[in-house]
């Protein structure tokens, strides 16, 4: 059968819409963003499937849960991080249940190649109390779609799909089977499975407490959690992990269990336990299996060793020689030794960007303050922290700029700067421009309009141009306070000079920096 | 067969190009694939790198262990050093000697070289040279890739097809080009790798061939130009002092 060249990903994408799927929900992310692309590029012609990016990841999922109550099939893509602003519709979606198949594709980034932090999506699934499943390679993304959307209409659960950078963004060829027929729209009338009222609300979560037998039997039997009984010594891997293993190892005496569905498999792990004397557990990413398998106070018998005993580093992605190392393996002889003191290449904003302007605009007319400190937010104007701009001092999460200024203004700091992207700004910026707003506070936001979603890969965006003015005017910025500039070097002391007299003022102000992404436009 | 092969260079050179040629030359040839790559902030003028294995047989992980690559290939001389302990005692360095300086500690290119020269096994080419005049700076990747082309397990067809693949959504014209770079580098490679085959010090070998026309590389006659220069420094020397680049065909006369 022929294969395909696709992404982890992509093989995502291709297996929901081979399962039926009618609409993709996503906020870009790295590294889930290739996702959604795929889907919409692959279903533009067909035009049946649903695809247009969501302003955030809580009203992709919400879109999402509305096609599944709707009958139809749909998934929802986002980055580890993401979930966490989708939690609240997330959450719920498991207490009410689903109508038509839905699945959460979250992609984790151990080792924090783009992002703020290595959350584990795997605890996010435990806690909403859904199945999940670890594919292990491109073959099993696209494959475990078909099983994901089955489960999910079969046990009327929302389902997840975990995946890693190295899975998410590495390609290999997928096997590809014949495309399911989507659902005919058939919408839920079951109301008090949808409406969380207190009373409604204790019934559906104690269906899903009651089904919680059923995924772990589902866990138990699932040819994905595979049990090899041999010597004394055991070794557990979950998802990819297994690859790293099996690069060390081809014949050997452990006696191994893969763990690719979950809730964890507790018969399996209990055999497992009961035939070994030595433990060793591989995760990409927290220690869950582990920490469940050690418990509070250790399993007597069994020497249990991890992440948390420093076989595995505690933090940081797995590869194939952190897995040599914990099995005790010499390295590989090499033919060279890592370079000392090599030089380093960062990434930086992109020669002629308009971040650049913006920014050395912003630090002169700052220059004449004591250290001042900005606020920021995420995308590629983060990089505007590194030398040699060196103009903003946090990044925390999306929208957090605004929020933190506003909470800094309040304790009686002053100039009180947030400066955030366009689409950042739609995605989490106006809630709390609005509160600034309604509160008068002393702030001043800088949002970099460059009319695109940049870091990701030039996305639409949400809120730019005309519609992001309306916006900021309907958020109650005053006429006179709303100033947009052209952040060009051409430019620069016009520009300045208006940083300096909104921050002159004592009040809310946003200063809009216009200018097109340089990307987005060698694109278009 | 396995071949397990890190690509590197500077982000916006085109590494991702190299690895859809070789993933597809694999893919046609019935072989078992992996590719890691990077996306996101890092493709912003940063270092990147993409691991690329193929094998007939199953491939586990898609990280390569350290000491295993076959091949580092790079676009780039300095970031050959960032993979070079990944590489296995016996492996190969293809890469091109044009630097890429957007940082402002970028080491003397020379040192650079030099370093690169301790591996026996090595192919170096000038990418910017050659790929300008293939007709376009941006081929760099294209030449790297030809330059490697003879150590990997395709013909030259299966490869120069993908390329086609590669950008012909972008015109006749730019594949013409890509195909172009990516055949002098090949000879380049051939050519370099011949001198060196016959006794040519690593550095006289790329110093050679850097004063050579790229359109004229022919790596059938690397064992008369070692004959020709290569036991006489000053013979060398000599064709080195010349103004201008000279055809690969003008090989002066044995001593």
């Amino acid at each position: 059968m022929s294969r395909e060249i696709l992404l982890g990903d992509e093989a995502v994408g291709l297996g929901a819409i081979h399962s039926g799927m009618s609409g993709v929900y996503a906020y870009p992310g790295t590294p889930s963003t290739e996702i959604f692309e795929f889907v919409e590029r692959a279903t533009k012609k067909a035009g049946n499937v649903h695809a247009f990016w969501s302003t955030n990841e809580k009203v992709a999922y919400e879109e999402a849960l509305g096609m599944s109550w709707a009958g139809k099939r749909a998934l929802v893509c986002m980055k580890h991080v993401g979930l966490n602003v989708a939690a609240d519709a997330f959450m719920n979606s498991a207490v009410t249940g689903t109508n038509g198949g839905l699945v959460l594709a979250v992609a984790d980034d151990p080792g924090m190649h783009s992002s703020q932090n290595e959350q584990d999506s795997r605890y996010f699934a435990q806690f909403a109390l859904i199945p999940c499943f670890e594919p292990r390679n491109q073959q099993e993304c696209y494959d475990m779609m078909f099983e994901a959307f089955d489960m999910s209409e079969e046990l009327a659960l929302p389902v997840m799909i975990r995946l890693v950078t190295r899975i998410a963004h590495s390609r290999a060829g997928v096997r590809t089977r014949p495309a399911r027929e989507q659902n005919p729209l058939n919408p839920s009338r079951d109301i008090k499975k949808w409406t969380l009222l207190p009373s409604n609300a204790r019934v559906q979560y104690k269906h899903l407490t009651e089904k919680q037998p059923i995924l772990l039997q589902r866990s138990e039997e699932s040819p994905h959690n595979e049990l090899v009984l041999a010597g004394k010594k055991g070794i557990i891997t979950c998802g990819l992990a297994e690859n790293y293993l099996r690069e060390n190892i081809s014949e050997s005496d452990y006696s191994i269990l893969s763990i690719r569905q979950y809730p964890v498999p507790a018969g399996k792990i209990r055999d497992l336990v009961g035939h070994v004397d030595e433990l060793l557990i591989l995760e990409d990413g927290y220690p869950l299996v582990e920490s469940m398998i050690r418990g509070l106070f250790g399993l007597a018998g069994v020497k249990v060793q991890g992440r948390m005993t420093g076989e595995v580093p505690r933090t940081g992605e797995l590869d194939p020689d952190i897995v040599r190392a914990a099995l005790g393996l010499a390295p590989l002889p090499a033919a060279h030794a890592p370079a000392a003191d090599l030089a380093n290449r960062p990434p930086a904003l992109c020669k002629g960007c308009p971040h650049t302007d913006s920014f050395r605009a912003l630090n002169e007319a700052l220059s004449t303050f004591d250290n001042p400190q900005v606020f920021s937010d995420i995308g590629c104007y983060t990089l505007a922290a590194l030398p040699p701009l060196e103009a903003i001092h946090s990044c925390v999460a999306m929208g957090a700029s605004i929020g933190m200024a506003a909470g800094a203004a309040h304790a009686g700091y002053t100039p009180a700067v947030a400066a955030i992207g366009d689409s950042t700004f739609s995605h989490g910026g106006i809630t709390p421009l609005l509160s600034a707003v309604q509160q008068g506070v002393n702030l001043n936001v800088l949002v970099l309009d460059n009319d695109t979603v940049g870091m990701t890969g030039t996305q639409r965006s949400m809120s730019t141009g005309e519609t992001l003015d309306q916006i900021i005017l309907g958020a109650g910025i005053a006429g006179e306070h709303l100033r947009v500039i052209t952040p060009t070097p051409r430019n620069h002391e016009t520009n300045v000079e208006i940083f300096r007299e909104e921050l002159a003022y004592d009040g809310p102000s946003v200063i809009i920096a216009r200018r097109t992404c340089l990307e987005a436009i060698k694109r278009a | 067969m396995e071949k397990n092969i890190i690509l590197a260079g500077v982000g916006g050179q085109g590494i991702l190009s190299i690895a859809f040629v070789i993933d597809n030359a694999a893919l046609d040839a019935g072989f078992e694939f992996k590719q890691a790559e990077v996306h996101g902030m890092a493709q912003r003028g940063g270092a990147v790198q993409s691991n690329l294995r193929y094998a007939d047989h199953e491939i586990h992980s898609d990280l390569i262990p350290k000491g295993a690559a076959d091949m580092v290939l790079s676009v780039e001389p300095l970031e050959v050093m960032r993979y070079w302990h990944f590489l296995r005692p016996d492996g190969w360095v293809v890469s091109s000697v044009t630097p890429y300086i957007n940082i402002p500690d970028y080491p003397e290119t020379d040192l650079v070289l030099d370093q690169l020269a301790t591996f026996p096994n090595c192919i170096l080419v000038d990418g910017g040279l050659i790929a300008k005049a293939a007709g376009n700076l941006r081929a760099q990747n294209m030449v790297a890739v030809g330059a490697a082309s003879s150590r990997l397990d395709f013909t030259e067809d299966q490869l120069l097809k993908y390329v086609e693949a590669l950008f012909k959504p972008k015109g006749e014209k730019i594949v013409e080009v890509n195909q172009r770079a990516f055949r002098y580098g090949r000879a380049a490679g051939l050519f370099f790798r011949g001198l060196v085959d016959a006794g040519m010090t690593i550095p006289s070998a790329l110093r050679l061939s850097q004063k050579i026309a790229p359109e004229t590389y022919d790596p059938a006659l690397a064992a008369d130009w070692f004959a020709g220069v290569g036991r006489d420094e000053r013979r060398l020397e000599s064709v080195l002092a010349a103004d201008e680049t000279i055809t690969c065909d003008r090989i002066p006369a044995r001593a």
